[in-house]
């Protein structure tokens, strides 16, 4: 059998004595040992053209780039997976619009200031105002009480607890992510419902300037209300935010806590001059998500609120809705318009959505060259 | 305003390890004092131990004395904060803040001290730049970022950083390991124009910077791996360098060690 010219054989021995002390290779009569087992390519009829020429010592340095498979394999899963997920994206997208036009156009309100929803009667009648009022105020007002705490959680855990409680502690705060909602709804339903009333009452006591702080009546009934609903959210995006900002706080460098140490900064202290600055970026993406989070939870929102369609700013009173809480509730028993109606809304959560996350990249590029992502 | 430093049977550890035992030794004040030896052989801890930080790594602890002009800076009641107000820490690595402009960088000790004027920062942060020889190459981007800057200049930031609260002592821990040989210059000239105020220790791998810019030389070394690292030998930088008493030091100043 003819085997393809190996260059590896064609190495000249040196010269016997070129280098003194070193004892010269006998080269063994015949062909060498690695010969003896008989290769892929030996199997191969050559073309000419197969591998086994493409990565021969004959110095082709051109050309062999784009035609190693493994890299043309790889560039096309990445290009592929990264295509795919456009695909999605502006799939979602042209079905949400496909689904809602028909919807709107038989809509006889204003989609966007009319607060009542409508969609399945003659004519159908329906509008996101409300719906709107209510996602962005439970998110908003959840992530004021969930932001502050999951970031003390997390410092804690980073920078003051002895590494024992440190790993028990986050461990926890996982699993209170693994919870799922459902439960989250019927603790908050059962439980935080009855507890909440007290708590408003005194918030209406004392708070009830605020306006947002009280209810329209000013005496009550309490529970069911915006602020119920905002705490049972907090509480579900405690987590995610607490551990990814927990990962954050590790991150930051030795060196710069070291730095603030050294200049005679309290523990306080080096936490606010190295570690908060630092994790800035990464703590406003944790709470992104978390707002996404608690713009699109459904069931749980459904199952405390006691569903209404008005804008209220009296975030104690009972009522409120969600467009996420909304779909769920209305979904079962809508037509072909209220379906086409629902559908409207989701697009207008997922606008808001999109805002959200792109009011996250604005601030954190703009302060981009002291993120410390440099050094 | 610059402090003798008296280290009396000093020995740290780190949880049960005993990394550098029994030191004793005197760090005299407006003058630059050198720390050498080989890798691993607790000069570095040492100089962690002078001014509080090496208890900072979980574990860590020391015995013995250190007294600042006869105050015992381990003695009962003493705030560790205090101490490192005191006593300024230049880092092997430039570490100014990454968040943070040049002049914040600067006055970032004196913001700790609570002073707020911004007027009085300002100032200060001129002061202290041009103490570190920066002024001229920053005063133009004093609210650009600190990271922004090169190797050699961040490391000055740092230096002006510590002497902005005008401290009592710089430790310096291997400050130049980092830097190009040009920016290496620029920190000894630093260095020399520094001693006329401050008691200065460094720390260094480069015996030929032990040389230059010491009065005063230290040599550590450890027997073995796992040993504590001890002071082997303390004299003028003269003599270390030219007539060591012990055979040790010898060996390691000549290249026949380490």
């Amino acid at each position: 059998m003819s085997t393809p010219r190996d260059p590896t054989r064609d190495r000249t021995p040196a010269p016997e004595g070129t280098y003194p002390g070193v004892p010269v290779h006998e080269e063994p009569e015949g062909p060498p040992p690695w010969d003896r087992v008989v290769s892929a390519t030996d199997r191969m009829p050559s073309t000419g053209e197969g591998p086994g020429d493409e990565f021969s010592r004959g110095g082709r340095l051109t050309g062999g780039k784009s035609t190693r498979f493994g890299d043309r394999l790889f560039r096309g899963m990445s290009v592929g997976s990264a295509a795919f997920v456009l695909v999605i994206m502006a799939a979602i997208a042209v079905f949400l619009i496909w689904k809602a036009i028909p919807a709107l156009n038989a809509n006889e309100a204003n989609f966007f200031s009319y607060e009542q929803w409508f969609p399945n009667g003659t004519p159908p009648m329906f509008g996101i105002a409300a719906l709107a009022f209510g996602t962005v105020a439970t998110s908003i007002l959840a992530i004021i009480i969930a932001v502050p705490i999951a970031v003390g959680v997390a410092l804690f855990i980073s920078n003051y607890a002895p590494i024992r409680v440190a790993q028990g502690l986050g461990y926890i705060v996982d699993l209170l992510a693994a919870v799922p909602s459902v439960v989250y709804g019927l603790w908050g339903y059962i439980y935080l419902n009855d507890h909440i009333k007290d708590t408003s009452a005194f918030l209406d006591k004392y708070f009830g300037w605020t306006v947002i702080l009280s209810s329209n009546s000013g005496v009550g009934p309490y529970g069911r209300s915006i602020l119920l609903a905002s705490v049972v959210l907090a509480i579900m995006i405690l987590p995610i935010v607490a551990a990814i900002s927990r990962e954050v706080f590790l991150q930051v460098p030795t060196d710069h806590k070291e730095a603030a140490l050294a200049l005679g900064a309290t523990r306080w202290e080096m936490v606010r001059t190295a570690v908060l600055p630092y994790g800035r970026p990464g703590v406003i993406s944790a709470t992104m998500l978390g707002l996404g989070r608690a713009l699109g939870e459904t069931i749980a929102v459904a199952m405390v609120l006691s569903a209404t369609f008005t804008i209220d700013w009296h975030f104690l009173s009972p009522g409120g809705n969600t467009i996420a809480a909304n779909i769920a509730n209305q979904f079962a028993e809508a037509n072909d318009t209220g379906r086409g109606a629902l559908i409207a809304s989701g697009l207008v959560l997922f606008v808001i959505t999109l805002i959200v996350n792109f009011a996250a990249r604005w601030i954190i590029a703009r302060r981009k060259e002291f993120s410390g992502a440099a050094s | 305003m610059a402090k003798r430093i008296e280290i009396e049977s000093l020995s740290c550890f780190y949880g049960n390890f005993k990394a550098v035992e029994d030191v004793t030794l005197s760090v005299e004040p407006k003058s630059v004092t050198a720390f050498i030896g080989p890798s691993g052989c607790g000069k570095s801890t040492v100089l962690r131990a002078l001014n509080r930080m090496h208890e900072v790594t979980p574990g860590a602890h020391v015995t013995g004395r250190v007294l600042l002009d006869q105050d015992d800076i381990y003695g009962p009641g003493v705030d560790p904060v205090q101490v490192r107000r005191t006593i300024g820490m230049v880092f092997q690595r430039p570490n100014p803040f990454p968040t943070m402009s040049v002049l914040d960088n600067v006055v970032a000790g004196l913001r700790l001290n609570g002073m707020k004027t911004k007027s009085t920062l300002a100032e200060e942060a001129e002061r202290a730049l041009r103490g570190a020889g920066l002024w001229d190459e920053v005063k133009d981007r004093l609210h650009r970022p600190g990271a922004g800057l090169s190797g050699g200049q961040q490391q000055r930031v740092c230096i002006a950083r510590a002497i902005a609260v005008q401290p009592q002592v710089l430790l310096m821990d291997e400050p130049c390991s980092a830097l190009d040989p040009i920016s290496t210059l620029a920190i000894e000239d630093l260095i020399a124009q520094l001693r006329d105020q401050y008691t200065i220790v460094i720390v260094t791998h480069n015996m030929q910077q032990a040389s230059r810019v010491s009065e005063r030389t230290g040599f550590f070394n450890i027997s073995g791996v796992g040993q504590p690292g001890k002071l082997i030998e303390m004299d003028s930088t003269h003599k270390i360098f030219s007539n060591p008493t012990e055979k040790r030091t010898e060996d390691y100043v000549t290249g026949r060690f380490g």
